[in-house]
Order: structure tokens, then C-alpha cells, then sequence
């Protein structure tokens, strides 16, 4: 864990759980797996403090135990998926684009509980659908759970691990902490629920009904106590589903640049069959047939089947290769390289040189051009393409002058993107007889732009922590001005008397909190931004250390 | 050593310069002095921040989803800050439930055994913490002290805020004994023990008796 991802972490904890929350997962993260009297003398707070927080982290999957053989429970706090809370909104936004408002609410209460059981999950999102319908109207629950189903079809939600149902003999004791298993295949069973209801409206201005309901919600809340019918089955979202989407998503939108629209729905549908079939981490997609693909093209594309194939060979011929030829039955089987990292250079002829890859077209150059220039973007493609090269041969070869030229490598030198490589004429390695060669270590560049990534989005969150600090008198005399205005309109004011309590906030106060308003909003909308970027290094940098 | 004298041979390097591209005679920058300053001056602006519906939509609900947070039990703020006097506005003031308690309610089975934490009783008419309305569900034992305390409301209406005054500032109560006491003497809005009423002043006090009256 470096220090950035450190420093990361804590500021996010600490925004959304609390300063609690914060210490004990600062302590969990700093110091590795600990049990909990551990964890109370090293973060001094109350051990009733430290156990509220670690059940809100548990409960949020931040945080996994473990029974240890000699009895005690060790905690250890799972640092990636603290840095996912950035990612939040994505997941949320996706979800809305896939399955509309009932999806991105599900996924929303999800992702806010830690997790929930779908009786609750479905009952929550209906109450709040219900909220924005119009009087009168309300959300049934059969709409919901539809959804739910659907979104657990795809695999976008999955079961959490459950207790062991292993009845325990009356004499051994029960275990400090339960074990909880899940197996692969009962994942994503949803189990058979009848739900009924329609969405309750929360009646704030209607007394009567107030008094009328206190008396029933009461034995409606002694009547709730009772076990629903899932109990102990709690749904989670599943993240690496939404970082394949990501990914397809990524690997749609460099065809289509590269190529045409059309091309990019080929792929698009391909990688769409194949959602499910394919398994996390493998290199390619199952092969499919080009029949197959014909078949499941969107309706709005009515291109021939002799159109369909030009593509498919026009794909295959590429040199980046997103699209593999894997044989010839039926009609031609292709598959999609979803490797982001080099290709595998075993697979079939013509692959003596590997490729550059789809994700150093993504992200890496990209980034170079913005903060040095394009003539330095055209020296690390070139290095890319060619590996080594001597000083000399890097000014001929990108056609840049040599004083220039020396001026860009130094930089990039500087900031450890490219790398000299000695080759020595001789044994005794004498300067004047080796070969200085420069060339990029692709990985290394990869992780020491993560980090710093995770410096930069640590920093914009300080800044607007400090921002919102600054400005904290202002934010509050503001938010009670629309109070007292809300309550005025409520009762119904004269326009004189609101313009009035308008008034109270001058001119320039009002300046100050458009500026605030306007900043914060910049930031917010980078931190996003360098998110994605953070996404595109992190799943290169795992597919590459992961493919043996 | 051969070679760690600081006069001839000044600005050598082990590897050979000209091959990195430095010619002889070139001017080097000069060497750095200080650390590289705070906001380096930015060669190129940066590309603006995308758009558009998707960016606009993602930070609303980035904005949204913090708010949303601060609002849920998972944040777990600290204990309120005892207070060295205690105020009239605190008896109205919805306080946050005593520390040890959980705001919501977590699936113990699925937790470690240790982590459960007792809700101490107090008192047998005690109510349940202040937790709003909007927590639907409550914990069976809380709904059932609930009930009794309902049973009871109209006996111990009085007592029960005493108790929850009580419960928050517990090592306060010897203060505030005294504090009503000295009230209930008089019934005047002066705290007596400011007041002094004269009776020790003049001939008749003791203390006096040495000093010379003029």
C-alpha cells in the first residue's frame, strides 16, 4: 500500500462514514490484520466507538474478519474497495443507462446499505419512486423486483456469502464469528419471493392520517419483527461485473475512433453475447460464429450477411487486433481480445512482433500529449513501436531536431516515463564504449501514473474539503435563509416578504457562493474524471500481473 | 580514493557524457539550491473536463451521494461534546442516542460475536434513545420498552425527561441537586449564593470586631 492509496483512503472514509470510521480503518490499513483489543489501545478511542465502526465497515464490505486457530477474530481492511466508493456515481449512472430509474435506485440502495435483503431493497426503491410520482399515483412492487431479477440475471447484483445452515450440537459452543460460504453457482439464484405492496408515500402534512396510521404502524412494527421470507439472503452489488461493462464500453468506443460506427456495433454485440460466458480475467471471449453474430445484431442494422463478414475480416486484419479470427466454422469464428495488456504472442502466424496494445492507445498517450506536447507523445510512440533506441536514432527516426529532441527525452528521463539502457561494448563497461539506449518500461510507467493518480484525486478532495471549510458561515447563513423561505411559502408570504428574507444575503455574499458553488462543482467533476483514468491503469496493470 | 578529490576532475560523472548527448562546453542549467517550488508554473493548460449530459448527471449524484451519507446511521458521529453548564435548550435539543448504541440493525449473525454491544438499562422506565420517527425498524426490545413506557406516559411524564437530563450529564446530577435546591428556597431568579444579603455586615457580625468602625 503506498502512501498516496493510503492517504486516499482515509480522506474517503472520513467523508463518507465519519472521523470514527476514518481512525479505525486508518489503523486497519496502516498495520495490517489486527484483532480488536489491538485496534482499541492503537486508536485510543472507546472500545464501543471502535466496535459501532467496524460493523459499519463490515457491513459495507470494507472491512472482512477471520477466525484465527486460536480463537480470536482478526479484522483486515480491504483497500481496494475502499478506493471504489470514488467510483460510486458510475456504477449508479450505468445502472440507469441498462435498466432506468427503478436499476439506478436499487443500485444506489445497495451501494449506500452495504447490502440488503431484496424484500428490503425492493421496499426501499418503491417508497422512493413513489416520492417522485405524482398524487396519487404509486410504484407497485412487482415493477421493482423485475428489475431486481434482471439486474441479477446479468450478474450486475450478487448473493453475499450467508452462515452456514450446519445445525451445531447444543454442547460445542458457537464460534466467535461465523464462517460464511457461498457457492459459485447459487450466486445468482433469486429466490422466489412474492412481493406485494405499492410504495408508501410518506404523508408529512396529513394529521389526521398521522394519528389514524400511528396506532396501526405500531402493530404493523410488531408484525415486521416477524422473519420475512428471505431472511439471511442479502444481495451485493457486484463490482467486477460493472468493471467488465467498463471495459466493453472502453473497447466499443476505440473501434469506433479507430474505425467506423458500424464497426463498432459488431463489436459492440459481440462482446454483448459473450457477457456472461465469459469468465473473469480470460484473454479473449468465446469464439463465435459469424451466423451467430448476424443473428444478434441490434434490428436497426440491416446490413447484408456479405457486409457483416467484410467487417468481421476488416476487424481481424487490424493490427491493434481487438477482433481475432479463431477458425472457420460456420461462417468464420471470431473472438475479441478483452486482454488490455500485449497479446499473446503464441497465437497464430504473423505475431512475431506483438502489437501494441488497445490500452496504451487509451490512456497512456493521451496523458502525454496534455502535459508535454505532442512531439513528446511522438517520441514514446515511437519507442513503443521500436523498443530501443540510441539518442541519435530517436531524433532521425520522429524527425524532431536534436536539440529539441534531447530536451523531451530528458523530461520524460526525469519523470521515469522512459528509461537508459546500458549495453556495454566491452567488460569493463567503459562510458565512451557502451550503447546508452532509452526505452519505456511500460508497467513501470503504468504504476507511478496510478499513483499518481491517487495523489491527484487525494489533493482535489483536500482542496474542497478546504473550500467548503473557508466558506463554512456562508454555505450555513445561506442554507437557513431557503429554510426560512421554504417555511414562508409554505404558509403562504406576500412576494414583498420573501424578497425581502432574499434579501438578507447581499450581493457580494451571493457572488461568493456562486464562485464556491462553481468550484466545487469543478472539482468534483476531475475527481470523476481522473477516476476513469485511475480504472483504465488499474485493470492493466492487474490483467498483466495476473496472465502467467 | 582515486578519484574523490574535489579539485581536478570537478563535474566528471561515471558515464560518458557526450554519449547522453551533452557536448563539451555546453552550459549545464545551473544546480538547484532549493526544493522545486510549490505550484510549478503550467507549461499547458489542461484539456477541459467533458461535458455534457453523462458529467452533469455523475456529479449531481456524486453531490447526492454525500449528502445521502452524512444523513445514514453508518456515519457514526462522535459523542456530543459534554457541555460545562448545562443549558435550558438542552432538555429540547434531539440529542444523538448514547454512544454505544447502534442507530441500525445489523444481521448479528453475520457478525462476530464480540462486536454486539450491550445497551445498558438504566433505568426500568427508560425510554428508548431519541431516535426519530423515520427508523421504521426498531429493535423488539426498544419497541417493547417502548410500549411500557406508553403504558406508564402519563405517570412519568415529568420523570422521564428528568431521567434523560439524568442520563446525559451524569456526573453532573450533585450540581444540579444544588442547584434546584437553591432555587426551590426562594423562588427568586438569583442564584443566593451571588447575593449577599447584608446580614454580616454591621456590629453584630463577629468578624469584624477587631477593625476600627468609622
Amino acid at each position: 500500500m503506498t502512501q498516496a492509496e493510503l492517504r486516499l483512503c482515509s480522506l474517503l472514509l472520513q467523508e463518507h462514514f465519519g472521523e470514527i470510521v476514518e481512525k479505525v480503518g486508518n489503523s486497519l490499513l496502516r498495520t495490517g490484520p489486527r484483532p480488536l483489543r489491538l485496534l482499541v489501545g492503537d486508536t485510543g478511542l472507546l472500545p464501543d466507538q471502535v466496535k459501532k465502526a467496524l460493523c459499519v465497515l463490515i457491513q459495507h464490505n470494507l472491512v472482512r474478519y477471520e477466525v484465527q486457530p486460536r480463537g480470536s477474530v482478526e479484522y483486515e481492511a480491504r483497500s481496494e474497495r475502499i478506493l471504489r466508493i470514488l467510483r460510486y456515481p458510475r456504477y449508479i449512472y450505468t445502472a440507469k443507462t441498462l435498466y432506468g430509474d427503478p436499476g439506478e435506485l436499487l443500485v444506489e440502495e445497495l451501494l449506500l446499505h452495504g447490502h440488503l435483503s431484496m424484500s428490503c431493497a425492493v421496499a426501499r426503491v418503491a417508497d422512493r419512486l413513489t416520492e417522485t410520482m405524482e398524487d396519487g399515483k404509486t410504484m407497485d412492487y412487482s415493477e421493482v423486483s423485475s428489475t431486481f431479477v434482471r439486474l441479477a440475471d446479468t450478474h450486475f447484483i450478487q448473493r453475499c456469502p450467508m452462515v452456514p445452515e450446519s445445525p451445531r450440537s447444543a454442547k460445542a459452543p458457537p464460534p466467535p464469528a461465523p464462517a460464511l460460504v457461498i457457492a459459485e453457482k447459487d450466486m445468482y439464484i433469486v429466490p422466489r419471493l412474492s412481493l406485494v405492496g405499492k410504495g408508501k408515500r410518506r404523508h408529512s402534512c396529513d394529521e389526521e392520517e398521522e394519528g389514524e396510521h400511528k396506532a396501526k404502524r405500531q402493530k404493523q412494527e410488531g408484525g415486521t419483527s416477524e422473519t420475512p421470507p428471505d431472511d439471511g439472503i442479502y444481495w451485493q452489488v457486484n463490482l467486477e461485473r460493472f468493471h467488465q461493462h467498463f471495459r466493453d464500453q472502453a473497447l466499443v468506443s476505440a473501434v469506433a475512433s479507430r474505425m467506423d460506427q458500424t464497426s463498432s456495433e459488431v463489436v459492440r454485440t459481440m462482446l454483448r453475447m459473450s457477457e456472461v460466458t465469459t469468465a473473469s480475467g480470460a484473454s479473449h471471449t468465446q469464439p463465435l460464429s459469424s451466423n451467430e453474430i448476424f443473428r444478434s445484431l441490434p434490428a436497426g442494422y440491416n446490413i447484408g450477411k456479405q457486409v457483416l463478414d467484410q467487417y468481421l475480416a476488416l476487424l481481424a486484419d487490424d493490427p491493434l487486433e481487438f477482433v481475432g479470427k479463431s477458425g472457420d466454422s460456420g461462417g468464420g469464428t471470431y473472438t475479441v481480445s478483452i486482454l488490455w495488456g500485449e497479446l499473446d504472442v503464441t497465437r497464430g502466424p504473423g505475431a512475431s512482433r506483438a502489437p501494441p496494445s488497445p490500452f496504451q492507445h487509451l490512456s497512456l498517450i493521451p496523458l502525454l500529449l496534455r502535459r508535454f506536447g505532442s512531439r513528446c507523445a511522438r517520441i514514446f510512440r515511437l519507442l513503443l513501436r521500436k523498443k530501443h533506441l540510441e539518442q541519435k536514432q530517436v531524433e532521425d527516426f520522429a524527425m524532431i531536431p536534436a536539440k529539441e529532441a534531447k530536451d523531451m527525452l530528458y523530461r520524460m528521463l526525469s519523470e521515469n516515463l522512459v528509461s537508459l539502457q546500458e549495453i556495454p561494448k566491452t567488460p569493463d563497461h567503459a562510458p565512451s564504449r557502451t550503447f546508452y539506449l532509452y526505452t519505456v518500461n511500460v508497467m513501470a510507467a503504468a504504476r507511478m501514473l496510478l499513483h499518481r493518480c491517487y495523489k491527484s484525486v487525494a489533493n482535489l478532495m483536500e482542496r474542497r474539503q478546504h473550500e467548503m471549510r473557508e466558506n463554512k458561515r456562508l454555505l450555513e447563513k445561506s442554507q437557513r435563509v431557503e429554510a426560512i423561505l421554504a417555511s414562508m411559502q409554505a404558509t403562504g408570504a406576500e412576494a414583498a416578504q420573501l424578497h425581502e428574507v432574499e434579501e438578507m444575503i447581499t450581493g457580494p455574499e451571493r457572488q461568493q457562493l456562486e464562485t464556491l458553488k462553481r468550484n466545487v462543482n469543478k472539482i468534483d467533476a476531475s475527481e470523476n474524471q481522473v477516476d476513469e483514468t485511475i480504472f483504465v491503469l488499474e485493470s492493466f496493470i492487474e490483467s498483466t500481473m495476473k496472465r502467467p | 580514493m582515486a578519484g574523490r578529490g574535489r579539485g581536478r576532475g570537478r563535474g566528471q560523472m561515471t558515464f560518458n557524457v557526450e554519449a547522453v548527448g551533452i557536448g563539451k562546453g555546453d552550459a549545464l542549467p545551473p544546480p538547484t539550491l532549493q526544493p522545486s517550488p510549490l505550484f510549478p508554473a503550467l507549461e499547458r493548460r489542461a484539456a477541459p473536463l467533458p461535458g455534457g449530459e453523462e458529467g452533469e448527471y455523475m456529479l449531481a449524484l456524486k453531490q447526492e451521494l454525500r449528502r445521502a451519507m452524512r444523513g445514514l446511521p453508518y456515519f457514526v458521529k462522535p459523542g456530543a461534546p459534554r457541555r460545562d453548564i448545562e443549558r435550558y435548550s438542552d432538555k429540547y435539543q434531539l440529542s444523538s442516542p448514547v454512544d454505544s448504541a447502534i442507530d441500525w440493525n445489523p444481521d448479528w449473525r453475520r457478525l462476530p460475536r464480540e462486536l454486539k454491544i450491550r445497551v445498558r438499562r438504566l433505568r426500568k422506565g427508560r425510554t428508548a434513545p431519541l431516535v426519530p420517527k423515520q427508523h421504521v425498524a426498531l429493535d423488539k426490545e426498544e419497541t417493547i420498552k417502548k410500549l411500557e413506557s406508553l403504558e406508564k406516559k402519563e405517570e412519568e411524564v415529568t420523570s422521564e425527561e428528568e431521567e434523560e437530563k439524568e442520563e446525559e450529564e451524569e456526573g453532573k446530577e450533585e450540581e444540579e441537586e444544588e442547584y434546584d435546591e437553591e432555587e426551590h428556597e426562594e423562588e427568586t431568579d438569583y442564584v443566593l449564593s451571588y447575593f449577599d444579603n447584608g446580614e454580616s455586615f454591621g456590629p453584630d457580625s463577629d468578624d469584624n470586631g477587631d477593625e476600627a468602625v468609622y
